[in-house]
């Protein structure tokens, strides 16, 4: 490992909590509806953090909890039911429904999976009902999509058939991409996780070998290897070397020649240098500072410093399981500073005196930092685009010299001597 | 519980964060979970602030939970007092919070410190987001305005008169995310200032704990915003004895009225009553003959209730229009807007439903639609032409340019952006002219409607007759012929009402004779 420096800090923090992931993961499984029991602030969350409107009737929603319902549990959970009773019969396409648990009703003690077993008896053969919590008491935005996929794991039935699941949401062309190349490589049986569709789950056993797209993912792993199946140890698909890595690791796994690997990737690395090059030109000896938040933070930190020279000041990560980023961390620079946790003004003094070129943050606070001169590459956007792979490398680096692009254009010379 | 996909207004705590950043020197402590965070982004996204809102979140987990989530919330406090050094603070707890009863108010109150602190108990379970904010600005005012009670007598709003200076007034209401509130304060104080009135205090938009301790050197209160402003307006009213003005200066007969109403209470006289009407162009605009075309437009008004109710009075007096669906999400303000649907012969919607407002607008069949941002997707979805006139807030609704609701330039932004997503008069009459043209593109419409009356494959598709019934109603060539005639933004209302008119009547095959027989019996 690499001699990284680990830092804790607790604190008010700025960030999303699990119910965040939702915005993805409908998009992912159009199936399913994702329908939280929560409060309004969950609602307005959701909204907000989604552009809802553009929706005519999106696929997640709201149990908004009201005073009676706090009042007595037996009557909540009644409420529960005709909520979902009402919404089924509005939305018969529904295949899956997800029950989110947010903090009120993690503090109620609201019994999510009591709830989910009974509805599941009532509508078996149409419906099927699962449950986890993205509140954010016990979770952080991207770690939402693990407690969704953990929830979906003992619907999966079993299966001995050699296979490679990729697990974690990936952006459909990206994820097309690969299998393309993993069938060049000779892996034939490759499956994805979660699914286009919800009921379309793979199976699982002793044979699967599991390769991770996404570092979030905690609690679907340790529950995949309950089930049997073999955790490829990599680094994720994010950037020229982390994504080779990742391909090198699974062939690995198939005994399949690194030679053939290189064979067929290196085209695609070649094309994908090239294409890194200009934007390459303007990040290099940038100084980056990352705020916690998407979880990404890491191999991202790698993949710039890596990959576009750009100098790293500091990592945050809402949290850290060192044995997943394992792979990532001795990736790093020496001397890497890696913040877990987090005191947002602590951090933002940090921010302040170090003067970064660039700081990747939340939506909240990207205009407050350029206001005070200093680029910003919201978060957000690294769970929204298609950011895995070799072929997406140049995009990647692309969501950061953007905004130091514009910054130059802005406040070019031409503009000043006006 | 209710079933929501998209809700109109935050919760409560939100409402609170819009006073708090409203304001100057004041800092919020909210005791919140990880997460709640994301209220920031509204401010800093959608009103693109350069600045965080003036809030700490004190972050509690689940871990924290079996602990003393009461000395997280005291060093939060502590934390923030020390960084921030705010002249006021408001301490107060979102939906999770409540249920776990820290009581943060009543801690940071046992903490020491000299500066004013309000404690918000804003209930998230049963309350939205205009409803906190009115409360939260009540709170603020009482505490600060508390210790001059006592000693002062009532204010008269004559008081200027024997001071020997111009009368002053406080403009209450206006804040972040409320509708093009930072114009409408530059207009009202514009109009003020020309009737030789000036303003003593904005607030809670701008306005220092300080400047709230000095709402009281104003004869009268002008309440911009009842949403917000009102409980606030009622306090000063009892205590102070500070009348307030109860018009909303939107559309010009309620700019003058209010200009009126603060005349006969500061008891001014004014002077220049001939002059305004011709203070903005919309009276002309609205007159001058291009215009003829607006009379009895079908429109469908849903907002918050100042802005709703306002929209629906200019709508009716000032454009010409025929309200066909007047309705809001704010239903602190529900009994006001069902007295001014009363008067319009229409039925108040009082709903946070948005699916309840579109299938009340497809009702309605308007040909124009006065919303928030959902109800204009809804609109666009119904292939209607929709203007923007309340919140909740969208990027689009902080305009770079100076574009107020309010007063006179408020009554030219209205005129338009009401009417340029219909089709204007002269184009109007040139496409009704020129139809038959072979140049002429069928579907040449308003920029804003696309698919209101999509009937072109339905006239096109004379073999699949099977698909051009509707219960069995067969149109005939001479139906369909006639139907062509019609202009096409208001074929698809004629094509629905001749089949209903047929099923009604037992008509089975639809003719020319029957399209005539049909406007008939609906005209």
């Amino acid at each position: 490992m690499s001699k990284v420096e680990f830092n804790k800090e607790t604190g008010p923090r700025e960030v999303f909590c699990g119910l965040t992931s939702i915005v993805w993961l409908h998009r992912r499984m159009p199936d399913a509806f994702f329908l939280v029991v929560g409060s309004r602030t969950c609602a307005h969350l959701i909204q907000s953090a989604a552009g809802v409107m553009i929706f005519a009737e999106p696929r997640f929603g709201t149990a908004i909890l009201e005073e009676k319902d706090l009042a007595g549990l037996a009557d909540a959970h009644e409420e529960l039911d005709r909520v979902v009773n009402d919404l089924i019969a509005r939305r018969p396409e529904i295949k899956t429904l997800f029950l989110v648990g947010s903090c009120p009703s993690e503090v109620i003690k609201l019994d999510l999976a009591t709830v989910a077993e009974k509805l599941n008896k009532r509508f078996l053969g149409q419906v099927r009902f699962v449950n986890y919590s993205g509140s954010g008491i016990e979770t952080t935005f991207t770690q939402g999509e693990d407690g969704a996929l953990k929830a979906l794991i003992p619907l999966m039935e079993s299966s001995d058939d050699d296979k490679l699941l990729l697990v974690g949401t990936l952006a459909n062309n990206v994820e097309d991409r690969f299998k393309k190349i993993f069938s060049n490589l000779g892996i034939s049986n490759i499956e994805s996780f979660p699914p286009r569709q919800s009921t379309e789950l793979p199976k699982i056993g002793k044979n699967t070998k599991v390769l991770l797209t996404q570092p979030y993912l905690s609690d679907t792993v340790r529950d995949l290897k309950h089930r049997g199946c073999e955790i490829i140890s990599a680094p994720f698909p994010l950037g020229i070397e982390g994504s080779t890595k990742w391909f090198l690791a699974a062939a690995k796994a198939f005994k399949i020649s690194e030679i053939k690997v290189h064979e067929i990737i290196s085209p695609l690395i070649n094309r994908a240098k090239l294409a890194l090059d200009s934007h390459k030109e303007i990040l290099k000896g940038k100084r980056l500072f990352l705020l916690p938040e998407s979880q990404l933070e890491i191999s991202l930190a790698r993949f710039l410093h890596n990959e576009c020279d750009m100098d790293l000041i500091e990592v945050g990560t809402p949290y850290l399981n060192k044995d997943l980023m394992k792979e990532e961390i001795n990736l790093l620079p020496d001397n890497t500073k890696i913040v877990e946790g987090q005191h947002v003004e602590k951090q933002l003094d940090r921010v302040r005196e170090s003067n970064p070129d660039l700081v990747v943050c939340g939506m909240g606070l990207a205009n407050p930092l350029e206001a005070e001169g200093i680029s910003t590459k919201w978060s957000i956007e690294m769970v929204f685009s298609p950011i895995h792979g070799i072929d997406q490398a140049a995009d990647l680096a692309g969501l950061f010299s953007k905004p130091l692009k514009r910054n130059q254009i802005l406040t070019s010379k031409t503009l000043v001597t006006h | 519980m209710e079933l929501t996909l998209w809700t109109y207004e935050g919760p409560p705590h939100v409402g609170a964060m819009r006073i708090a950043s409203s304001m100057k020197d004041i800092h919020y402590v909210l005791h919140a979970p990880q997460g709640d965070t994301y209220a920031d982004l509204l401010f800093t996204m959608i009103e693109r602030r350069g600045q965080r809102p003036p809030v700490t979140y004190t972050t509690f987990q689940a871990r924290d939970l079996g602990g003393d989530t009461a000395e997280l919330v005291k060093k939060n406090i502590k934390e923030a007092v020390e960084r921030f050094k705010p002249k006021t603070l408001l301490v107060g707890e979102s939906c999770t919070a409540e249920l776990i009863q820290d009581q943060p108010g009543a801690l940071a109150k046992g903490m020491g410190f000299d500066m004013p602190i309000v404690n918000l108990e804003l209930p998230a379970y049963s309350k939205k987001e205009n409803w906190g904010a009115s409360e939260t600005f009540y709170q603020l005012t009482r505490t600060l305005l508390k210790e001059k009670l006592s000693s002062s007598e009532k204010i008269s709003p004559l008081r200027w008169k024997g001071l020997g200076r111009r009368p002053k007034v406080n403009i209450l209401g206006p804040s972040l995310l409320g509708f093009r509130c930072r114009d409408d304060v530059i207009e009202i104080q514009r109009i003020l200032s020309e009737q030789g009135i000036d303003t003593n205090v904005v607030a809670p938009l701008g306005a220092s704990p300080d400047d709230i301790k000095r709402i009281i050197d104003a004869e009268i209160n002008i309440c911009l915003y009842q949403e917000i402003a009102e409980a606030s307006c009622e306090w000063l009213k009892r205590n102070f004895g500070m009348e307030y003005t109860k018009t909303i200066p939107i559309g010009i007969k309620n700019t003058i009225e209010f200009i009126n109403e603060v005349h006969s209470k500061l008891d001014l006289p004014l002077t220049n009553k001939e002059e305004l009407e011709h203070k903005s162009k919309l009276p002309w605009y609205s007159k001058s003959v291009d215009s003829n075309y607006l009379t009895g437009k079908r429109v469908f008004i849903f907002g918050d209730g100042t802005h709703a109710i306002a929209a629906a009075k200019i709508a009716k007096d000032e454009l010409g229009f025929e309200v066909v669906g007047l309705g809001t999400y704010s239903r602190e303000m529900a009994r006001q807007v069902r007295a001014t649907a009363k008067e319009l012969n229409v039925e108040a919607l009082i709903t946070n439903n948005y699916l309840e407002v579109e299938d009340a607008m497809k009702k309605a069949a308007p040909e124009l639609v006065l919303g928030t941002q959902m109800e204009r997707h809804s609109a666009k979805r119904l292939g209607i032409p929709c203007s923007v006139i309340s919140t909740p807030m969208h990027v689009q609704d902080v305009p770079a340019r100076y574009s107020p609701q309010m007063g006179w330039e408020g009554a030219n932004v209205i005129f338009d952006d009401w009417v340029h997503p219909l089709m204007m008069g002269l184009e109007e009459h040139l496409i009704d002219m020129f139809k038959h043209d072979f140049e002429f593109v069928d579907g040449h419409q308003s920029h804003l409607g696309h698919t209101a009356t999509n009937t072109k494959d339905f006239l096109n598709s004379d073999e699949k007759k099977e698909k051009n019934c509707k219960e069995g109603i067969i149109w005939t060539e001479s139906g369909r012929a006639e139907l062509t005639k019609v202009p096409f933004f208001v074929r698809g209302k004629v094509k629905t009402n001749t089949e209903k008119y047929a099923i009604l009547r037992g008509i089975p095959e639809i003719s020319d004779e029957t399209l005539y027989d049909a406007k008939a019996y609906f005209s």
